[in-house]
């Protein structure tokens, strides 16, 4: 007889996961580890270590992150701060606002950007760089307040009283209360700020019209038929992600309890 | 710790406001405290309480009033400027440090004047702050206190609740405040735990010598502790006294009611010494004139229980509790309940005698027979008084005037322009007023803010919106905070011109 159990409601994504992430998976791994003729070889691996190129663009792609992602955080943290602390009636009404580009359809906004910043700028090619961080921290923007006003919103009144109540002035205890509870607001923003980026070839297409960054290097090679050297960088990317995730996860753990600041 | 030295004020509050978006939390609060003292705040939730406490630490600046310490207006000091710490509701500990660096928070922001002679034979004055060893021994030493030795490296959440209260309590007295604030601090508990914290509190502050300032709604453990009671209700201080004195001699019927099980009836006083209720006259020791309503207050414990025939009055057994070290037996005088607890028990529905010995009777003036208002004529037959409009018998004004065709007009049938008229109103107390949970029905509505049982009624305060307090007396239970509606017939309000 068929016994119906709440187990079997997962059977949908079961059938998902085998279809859309572990196949995906497997081949990628496949291709990554094989030459075209389909032998198993390590050349893939060693191409990735020796080419320049990619080398160069895991660096500037790292780089372009790490500026994004700071950017996002000194503009999104007063933010966050200043709105967790307001006695506003409509606070969530301020916050959409800030989240509200997130609904608008991702090319056209850049394409928005584009037209701005060419308006201001006259031509884009000036200030290549500059540019890529201004449409980066556009878009990723919303993934920052998030988290953090989420973290921020839930620090508990009281601690700060207890800090003030202690001897501590405002800015020793933003400093040793505030800042600290908020950290798993702060990790879960660049979590979500500096992995995405690092791969977010749209951006730099618009804005930059090079290659130079991670995703888009690996469209180049997909393009050119070369699965096997592109599937190869897909998983060193995902390596890289992987060790990162890892320690910002060990971060949060001994910054405090995980109070579920992640979106 | 310094020793007790003069008894002087080491904080005083002066009339102290404190308005919350046009509500008033607290109004006309005066008190001193000396050093070295347990002072206790106690009312219900929503007394105030918590806002004085929190005026005293900083946390909120009075609207109006002066907070001195020492002498010293602190009234607009940041928290952080005051010699004075908390002990927060729920511990408020913070979750990212550990035990020792909860504890050593306050020492390591703490400067110290430290006077030296440097080489050249001057003397030099400045502020140091405390080196990792004293911190290290105050910390150690400030758990020794709260009997947690060696927990230095734990982190809060390995400790139990009665284990986060007693780190709460030790991170504020490594301060050595001039005066330690609890904010209900045994509140999250257990009843064992609770009773412990209260003769461990009680010891601590002995042996530490500060003064403390304490919050509770509990009033069992307001009596345990304190040297000194402020009993709060609706903002203003209802009684400051000693434990002793707020129990035996409680100044209002709302003190009686909250501080102890007691019995409260409406009294009157009929001679020397002698006071008339449950239809008896019973001799008592306060003193007021003939004729002065009071209400009579008796403990329980002060009811005893002879044979019938025997005791003042007969009364006969209502109901029979078993409470573990006592019976609490309700017996009816009448209409009139009694609650008595005695070691003895008794047989419900038969006839007993009570005594009533004159010094368990205490009488506490009450002359308030009447709701008294200021009012406008809004109508040939209405009133506008306490937030509603009312149908009244304006006939009642002047004499020989009468109703006619809506009008009121004089003798002569000439009409009375009396609309815009300002009046007094008066509304008895009793079986005037009835109270509805039909918002339409009445004339005005509010809430229940207040209700004394009195032996065979309930007497009830219902506030309006804009805070004018009906008093009325009534025979059926209904909750506090209740929404009622009041209902007041037209011949029961009683006007007279201004």
């Amino acid at each position: 007889m068929f016994k119906f159990s709440r187990k079997q409601l997962c059977i949908p994504y079961a059938v998902f996961l085998l279809f859309f992430v572990i196949a995906p998976l497997v081949v990628i791994i496949y291709y990554a580890f094989t030459n075209g003729k389909g032998e198993f070889t390590f050349n893939n691996f060693t191409n990735f270590f020796t080419d320049s190129n990619t080398i160069g663009t895991l660096i500037y792609s790292m780089f372009i992150s790490l500026v994004t992602t700071l950017v996002c955080l000194v503009i999104a943290y007063p933010v966050a701060y200043i709105l967790a602390n307001s006695k506003l009636k409509r606070k969530s009404v301020i916050l959409m606002i800030f989240i509200m580009p997130m609904w608008i359809n991702f090319t056209l906004r850049i394409t928005a950007v584009k037209e701005i910043l060419t308006a201001i700028e006259g031509n884009l090619a000036y200030y290549p760089f500059l540019n890529t961080i201004i449409g980066m921290t556009y878009d990723f923007f919303p993934f920052m307040i998030l988290p953090l006003y989420n973290a921020l919103e839930k620090i508990d009144r009281r601690l700060i009283e207890a800090s003030h109540d202690l001897g501590a002035d405002g800015v020793t205890t933003f400093i040793k209360v505030t800042f600290p509870l908020s950290m798993p607001g702060v990790i879960s923003g660049i979590t979500m700020v500096f992995l995405p980026v690092m791969t977010n070839y749209v951006v730099l297409d618009m804005l930059y019209n090079s290659t130079y960054i991670m995703g888009s290097l690996i469209g180049s090679y997909f393009n050119a038929y070369d699965w096997n050297n592109g599937s190869m960088i897909s998983i060193v990317l995902l390596a890289i992600i992987l060790v990162v995730t890892l320690f910002t996860n060990k971060l949060g753990n001994i910054t405090g309890e995980n109070r579920g600041a992640t979106l | 710790m310094k020793k007790t030295q003069e008894k002087e004020n080491i904080i005083e509050l002066k009339n102290i406001k404190k308005v919350y978006n046009e509500v008033t939390a607290v109004d006309n609060f005066n008190l001193e405290v000396k050093r070295g003292e347990f002072v206790t705040f106690l009312g219900p939730s929503g007394c105030g309480k918590t806002t004085t406490l929190r005026m005293i630490a900083g946390f909120e600046l009075p609207t109006e009033g002066e907070i001195t310490l020492n002498g010293q207006d602190i009234s607009k000091l940041p928290p952080y400027q005051r010699p004075i710490n908390t002990v927060f509701q729920r511990y408020a500990l913070f979750p990212h440090l550990n035990i020792y660096d909860n504890i050593a928070f306050g020492l390591k922001l703490k400067t110290e004047e430290v006077t030296y002679k440097n080489n050249n034979g001057k003397t030099i004055t400045r502020k140091e702050r405390l080196t990792k060893k004293e911190i290290k021994e105050k910390v150690r030493h400030a758990l020794e206190i709260v009997d947690l030795e060696g927990f230095e490296k734990r982190s809060i959440d390995t400790l139990s609740g009665g284990q986060q209260q007693r780190i709460a309590i030790a991170r504020a007295i490594v301060n050595e405040p001039e005066i330690l604030l609890l904010d209900e601090p045994l509140g999250a508990l257990d009843l064992k735990m609770r009773k412990e914290m209260q003769i461990e509190l009680k010891s601590m502050h002995e042996t530490l010598g500060i003064t403390f300032i304490y919050v509770t709604h509990d009033q069992e453990e307001a009596l345990t502790m304190s040297d000194k009671v402020v009993v709060m209700r609706d903002g203003m201080i209802q009684q400051i006294g000693t434990p002793e004195e707020i129990y035996n001699e409680p100044k209002n019927a709302f003190v009686a009611d909250f501080i102890g099980e007691s019995n409260i009836f409406n009294g009157k006083v009929t001679g020397d010494k002698k006071v008339r209720f449950c239809n008896h006259i019973f001799d008592c020791v306060d003193q007021f004139p003939v004729g002065t309503r009071v209400d009579v207050v008796v403990r329980p414990e002060d009811v005893f229980m002879r044979k019938a025939g025997q005791g003042m009055i007969d009364v006969v057994v209502d109901s029979v509790v078993f409470k573990g070290i006592h019976y609490e037996i309700t017996v009816l005088c009448g209409e009139t309940e009694i609650v008595i607890q005695s070691i003895k028990n008794a047989e419900v529905g038969t006839t007993i005698g009570v005594d009533i010995e004159p010094d368990g009777i205490h009488l506490i003036e009450n002359n308030v027979t009447a709701n008294e208002f200021d009012g406008v004529i809004t109508k040939h037959n209405t009133v506008e008084f306490g937030d509603g409009e009312f149908e009244c018998d304006l006939t009642q004004l002047y004499p020989g005037s009468r109703i006619l065709d809506d009008t009121l007009v004089d003798e002569k049938g000439e009409e009375i322009n009396i609309v815009g008229t300002e009046v007094k109103v008066y509304v008895p107390l009793n079986g005037c007023i009835e109270m509805s949970d039909d918002a339409d029905e009445g004339g005005v509505t509010g809430n229940i803010i207040s209700l004394i049982y009195k032996g065979d009624h309930y007497q009830y305060i219902v506030r309006t919106e804009n805070e004018y307090d009906f008093i009325l007396d009534d025979e059926d239970l209904w909750n506090e905070n209740d929404f009622v509606s009041l209902v007041i017939p037209k011949e029961k309000i009683k006007l007279a011109l201004k």
